[in-house]
């Protein structure tokens, strides 16, 4: 490693210009965080029709109108961020397939759609023209919306390994943390959703696709965290930001107390003492760290001068 | 045809004529650059020596910022160049996070991508870009990869220590060094000062606008 060299060069940069400043901001945390409670909800919706349908009543619309929510925040976050946010259009008439941003916005664009019809359709039950049976025409549709949101989550970890200057990003470990990211906000969000029309059996059902999905992202983390720096000295100088006395060391650990490790230790304990507090209060924690955890790997790789 | 870049750096003696020909050439705004000069010091008093660097876009063979662009503002032409439709950047800054070399900045003035385009409005005027015209010991060397007797293709031919920026990233860069040590071209061979330089004591540039 070059790094090792500079005790005998004790080479220093004089003259060069500044480096700049993030370019992949809290606008951008924003985007993936509510993108992941938007199709994690749909991920949810769709294990609880598979799980238990009838429980389905009275659901249906708020998930899918949450769900629609956060997808507009994460699109109104992801056009802000863009310099030339009147151009936006520019994606679907001179589109370039290899980019992952382009793919992610034509099939944002088409989920975003797809849930507003399934609304219309349950809100204006007695007047949809596209159906006689809304229920069934939703329930059918919530398939493939829920194939597509597969994509959807996942893209955003195609932009990050695309911005190849960013070695931390690697495609395998961000779609698995993208989904896990989904699962996790979205089991989360289902529990608050529900409240009192979640029978016992499928809270427990959501709090332990919290406590996994906590898990598996704790465990991704830690491995990166612990091994990654092996891999390439890029790596070991991003992630020397979130080791010892690096600069953004204790937002990550934050971020990994709120969002896995305490939510995690109280889906343990719900199971043991039944308390329905105790399970929502993880699940607060659970989307609330989420953000954290995301910005912090958001940021890191930024700080390195590229030059 | 393949254009590509070769700069001598046992030539280059830091006056800094090329970027400041590129910054005239191509009204460059303040605080961007298409085209600066690295200065890092080695060794320790009295045994130093101070090295220039000339970075620029590498227009590489497989470029991370065109593959990312989301609307093809960033596309190749035919002699090679990656080059930049300004009217159609919609400024996601993806080609910023891409780049590997840190050569591609938004402009403050019209909020888009920008960088060098090897002075292809020049060379479709058979001019050669103005940081080759400025330099005055032909440390720039210019010309087609793909012509053995071009003066760029003698170059490499003759040299045996020619290198790219960052080989590892795959990206395959039209843009070459002859002497050049690691404290030259990898980041992470030289410390950088917090809050310090030689002019002055900025160290991280605000991007203002709505970020």
């Amino acid at each position: 490693m070059v790094h090792e060299t500079l005790a005998a060069t004790n080479a220093v940069v004089t003259l060069d210009v500044a480096i700049p400043d993030i370019f992949w901001g809290w606008y951008v945390t924003m985007n993936m965080w509510a993108k992941s409670i938007g199709t994690g909800l749909v991920f949810m919706l769709f294990l609880l029709l598979k799980k238990n349908s009838s429980e389905m009543n009275g659901l249906r619309t708020p998930v899918m109108i949450t769900s629609f929510i956060f997808m507009n925040i994460f699109l109104i976050f992801t056009w802000l961020d863009l310099h030339q946010m009147w151009r936006m259009w520019h994606i679907f008439f001179y589109p370039h397939w290899t980019s992952a941003i382009t793919v992610g916005a034509w099939m944002a664009t088409l989920f975003v759609g797809l849930e507003f019809v399934m609304i219309a359709v349950m809100i204006r039950k007695e007047k949809c023209l596209l159906t006689k049976q809304p229920t069934a025409f939703f329930d059918k549709t919530l398939f493939w919306v829920t194939l597509l949101a597969i994509p959807v989550t996942l893209y955003t970890a195609g932009i990050m390994a695309e911005a190849t200057a960013r070695e931390l990003w690697q495609m395998p470990t961000e779609s698995a943390q993208m989904i896990l990211a989904a699962t996790l906000s979205g089991s989360a969000a289902m529990i608050l959703l529900g409240g009192s029309k979640l029978s016992d059996e499928t809270k427990s059902f959501f709090g332990s696709v919290l406590g996994l999905s906590a898990l598996m992202a704790f465990i991704i983390y830690m491995s990166e965290y612990i091994f990654g720096a092996m891999k390439a000295e890029e790596v070991a100088a991003i992630l020397h930001y979130v080791k010892g006395d690096g600069e953004y060391a204790t937002m990550f650990w934050i971020g990994q107390w709120v969002a896995y490790i305490l939510p995690m230790l109280l889906v343990a304990l719900y199971r043991v003492s039944g308390s329905n507090s105790i399970l929502s209060l993880a699940a607060i924690l659970a989307i609330a760290g989420l953000w954290v955890v995301k910005h912090v790997w958001l940021v890191i790789p930024q700080l390195l001068p590229l030059s | 045809m393949q254009l590509g870049f070769l700069v001598d750096l046992h030539l280059c003696m830091g006056c800094k004529g090329c970027e400041i020909a590129c910054k005239v050439e191509n009204e460059v705004p303040l605080s961007t650059w298409r085209l600066r000069v690295k200065y890092v010091d080695v060794g320790t008093y009295p045994e130093t020596k101070r090295t220039f660097t000339p970075l620029r876009c590498n227009h590489c063979e497989n470029a991370p910022c065109e593959r990312i662009c989301p609307v093809s503002a960033l596309h190749y032409i035919d002699n090679g160049i990656v080059n930049i439709d300004k009217e159609r950047c919609i400024g996601c800054a993806g080609c910023v996070m891409a780049c590997p070399y840190g050569a591609i900045y938004i402009d403050p003035e019209t909020q888009t991508a920008d960088k060098c385009t090897y002075c292809a409005h020049r060379i479709a005027s058979s001019m050669m870009p103005a940081c080759v015209v400025a330099c005055p010991v032909e440390a720039n060397i210019f010309g087609d990869l793909e012509d053995p007797t071009s003066n760029i293709s003698t170059y490499i031919q003759q040299h045996t220590d020619v290198q790219v920026r960052k080989p590892e990233k795959g990206t395959n860069p039209h843009h070459y060094y002859v002497g050049a040590s690691q404290a030259h071209l990898n980041p992470l061979a030289s410390r950088r000062e917090e809050g310090y330089n030689l002019f002055n004591k900025i160290t991280t540039l605000p991007l203002g606008g709505h970020h």
